[in-house]
């Protein structure tokens, strides 16, 4: 069985923190090519950027086991990536390359890296709360004290799939973590004119007899320290975790978004959150020379314009592509 | 074993069977342990299993469906119930766009071997909310395989099939077929998916039945013998696959075809059928195509109007012997 000690954040040192900055940096970088590929007409269909949002991720699986389970939502390219999905793969699959992570079946909305236990990213809110606790349970059944988790937005706290999840996750006692990135808004509306309780997440898990915790989702060692306890609690067999982290997306809700609906002043107080630059402040405080971070965003950024450079240059999808996978033995015969 | 079996107990039967072959099979539904079952089809399982194999879950069919699935993708064999087909409607976002869509959607990244299990079809008077049959609802999506037995050796045979296919299957267990016997399934037997059987030989026209309208169609073909029709009996026992070989083969000798289904005229399953006839099929025929389904209206309480609706043997003797006057 795999090593489950995983260290608090207040023990981790100065490298583990820069790889977790680098990992943030990486992710930042291809979203931002994203957009800039959606925009010049690269990548088609849509995309859900979670820039400012990546702290969740890195934080979150920095504290897991590899063989744990990760659900994400049509916002997931980071989610795919801090499980070890790369720019290239990913970028790939935006543009259609037949390199791309799901073949150019999948896109934008659907990155999964099923080899490294990221089981999918699914693009009707709320869906894949389910499956993840069917995870848990699958876990559970097994033997094998893996934990899964359910990464999905503050929006998708008010539709059924969720208190389902909660109830369900709650009466089995299910080794599953529902983490929630409040980003404050579903869409174009606010959360808050939609919903009763000030913590859309937080303030429901009461209700299923969980524990809950609110965090500051940009602070990448918080999120890891919470999640750690959580899937520390999960394993022992104690059950289920809300963590509601509160973040913040950088661009607008999806494709070319301006996101004008949100308020100037808040927008700033964000900006001037970002989880590189709390990630750079923890750097400093551990000592880490700003050679080194910048360093750390020179690697970045190389791997993503290479990353970039493959992805334009890989060969498109293969049309006969559009005809395998629907069955396990690879094809789609429905008929005699 | 007895020499005959009910349909409702070769639904136990084929679950157990599979559960002792294979650890990864687990199940999971409303009152489907201590109660065993709504309709008592699943009796036994969790005397034998335990409650590590048979889960009772809360009313939740989203995460029924949806925890079945995330099992499935990581490992086990789960058997979900949805207790009358018509709920499936709360849970038609997995049967619609996730069960059916996962692997695909990631090229080819994960399996998800798992059977929905539901209880369908009318002819019981339980209304317009629990007597549907709906398995035009699934047939309606590409990425599903449909079984739809019509007899208990059928039951246990396809159950199997179901239970060890990687792909993922919904099950369809009719209502009112539940108290019917039939011969018990040898032990080992296994009906590969979509293969459909010929049920009685006949000549003269081709009748195709699925589940409950498989007995309509053996009780219309015996009369039509007495009024000198000699009718074929197909019962397709699934409907992904679909075996259209087997129809084209049969029209080869009768030149006319009857398709009978308890789903609604409209958007049923025999629609798709019989455009395959036609396309590639219209040389055998020497007659229009017939199509008997259910009325497009919601299925009334009282049995006089149900009978209105839901095709019976009158109706179907009558349309076939129209037909091959043709
Ligand atoms: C069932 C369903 N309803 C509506 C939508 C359309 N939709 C896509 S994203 C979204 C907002 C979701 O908000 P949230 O859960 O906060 O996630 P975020 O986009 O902020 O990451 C909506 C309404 C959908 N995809 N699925
Ligand atoms: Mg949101």
């Amino acid at each position: 069985m795999t090593e489950t000690t995983v260290r608090p954040a207040s023990e981790l040192d100065a490298h583990d923190v820069l790889a977790l900055y680098e990992q943030m940096q990486l992710i930042r970088r291809t979203e931002r090519a994203a957009h800039d590929l959606f925009m010049s007409g690269l990548v088609k269909g849509t995309t859900h950027l979670a820039a400012g949002q990546e702290a969740v991720a890195v934080g979150a699986s920095a504290a897991l086991r590899p063989d744990d389970y990760v659900f994400a939502t049509y916002r997931g390219h980071h989610h795919a990536m801090a499980r070890g999905a790369t720019p290239e793969e990913c970028l790939a699959e935006l543009m259609s390359r037949a390199t791309g992570l799901c073949r150019a079946k999948g896109g934008s909305m659907h990155l999964t890296k099923a080899s490294s236990g990221m089981l999918g990213s699914y693009a009707i809110v709320g869906s894949h709360l389910p499956m993840a606790v069917g995870a848990a349970w699958s876990a559970r059944l097994r033997g094998t004290e893996q934990v899964a988790v359910a990464f999905f937005g503050d929006g998708t706290t008010n539709i059924g799939a969720f208190h389902e999840s909660l109830n369900l996750a709650a009466v089995w006692r299910l080794p599953v973590l529902f983490v929630c990135e409040n980003n404050f808004y579903m869409e174009y509306t606010p959360i808050g004119a939609v919903t009763a309780v000030p913590h859309p997440a937080a303030d429901r898990a009461g209700a299923h007899a969980l524990p809950s915790e609110v965090i500051d989702g940009n602070d990448v060692l918080v999120v890891y320290d919470a999640v750690r306890r959580a899937a520390e609690r999960a394993r022992a067999g104690d059950g289920p975790t809300v963590i509601e982290a509160e973040t913040y997306r950088h661009f607008g809700h999806s494709r070319a978004d301006p996101a004008t609906y949100r308020p100037a002043d808040e927008v700033e107080r964000w900006l001037d959150h970002d989880p590189l630059d709390i990630a750079r402040d923890r750097l400093g405080a551990l000592n880490v020379s700003d050679d080194a971070v910048e360093q750390a965003d020179a690697r970045a950024r190389r791997v993503v314009d290479d990353a970039i450079e493959a992805a334009k240059n890989a060969p498109d999808a293969d049309p006969a592509e559009a005809f395998t996978d629907v069955w396990a033995d690879g094809g789609n015969a429905w008929r005699t | 074993m007895a020499d005959v079996i009910t349909y409702r107990d070769a639904v136990a039967e084929g679950i157990a069977r599979e559960m002792r072959r294979d650890p990864s099979v687990v199940c999971l539904g409303e009152d489907i342990g201590a109660a065993e079952g709504v309709f008592k089809t699943t009796v036994g399982l969790l005397k034998e299993f335990g409650p590590d194999r048979v889960w009772d879950t809360p009313i939740s069919e989203q995460a029924i469906v949806g925890a079945a699935m995330g099992a499935a993708m990581t490992g086990m064999r789960p058997v979900a119930e949805i207790m009358f087909s018509d709920f499936l409607a709360c849970c038609y976002d997995y049967i619609a766009n996730e069960i059916p869509k996962v692997r695909y959607m990631t090229g080819g990244q994960v399996t998800v071997p798992l059977v929905v299990r539901t209880a369908n079809g009318g002819g019981l008077g339980f209304g317009a909310q629990h007597s549907q049959a709906v398995e035009n609802w699934v047939f309606a999506v590409p990425g599903l395989k449909i079984a739809a037995p019509s007899t208990s050796d059928d039951v246990v045979g396809l159950m199997a099939a179901a239970i060890r296919s990687d792909d993922p299957v919904v099950f369809f267990e009719h209502k009112g077929l539940l108290a019917t016997k039939g011969p018990p399934a040898a032990e080992g037997h296994v009906v590969e998916l979509g293969r459909a059987r010929t049920m009685r030989d006949g000549d003269d026209v081709t009748l195709v039945a699925l589940a409950s309208t498989v007995p309509v169609a053996l009780d219309a073909a015996e009369r039509l013998a007495g009024e000198g029709v000699s009718a074929e009996v197909i019962d397709l026992r699934c409907l992904v696959p679909l075996d259209v070989a087997a129809v084209l083969a049969s029209l080869e000798k009768t030149s006319r075809l009857v398709v009978i289904e308890e789903n609604p005229y409209q958007g049923g399953w025999g629609g798709t059928l019989v455009s395959v006839v036609a396309d590639e099929g219209f040389d055998l025929l020497d007659a229009p195509i017939k199509r008997i389904a259910a009325a497009c209206v919601p299925l009334p309480f009282a049995d006089a109007l149900e009978a209105q609706v839901i095709p019976g043997v009158d109706a179907v003797t009558e349309r076939v012997l129209e037909l091959a006057a043709y």
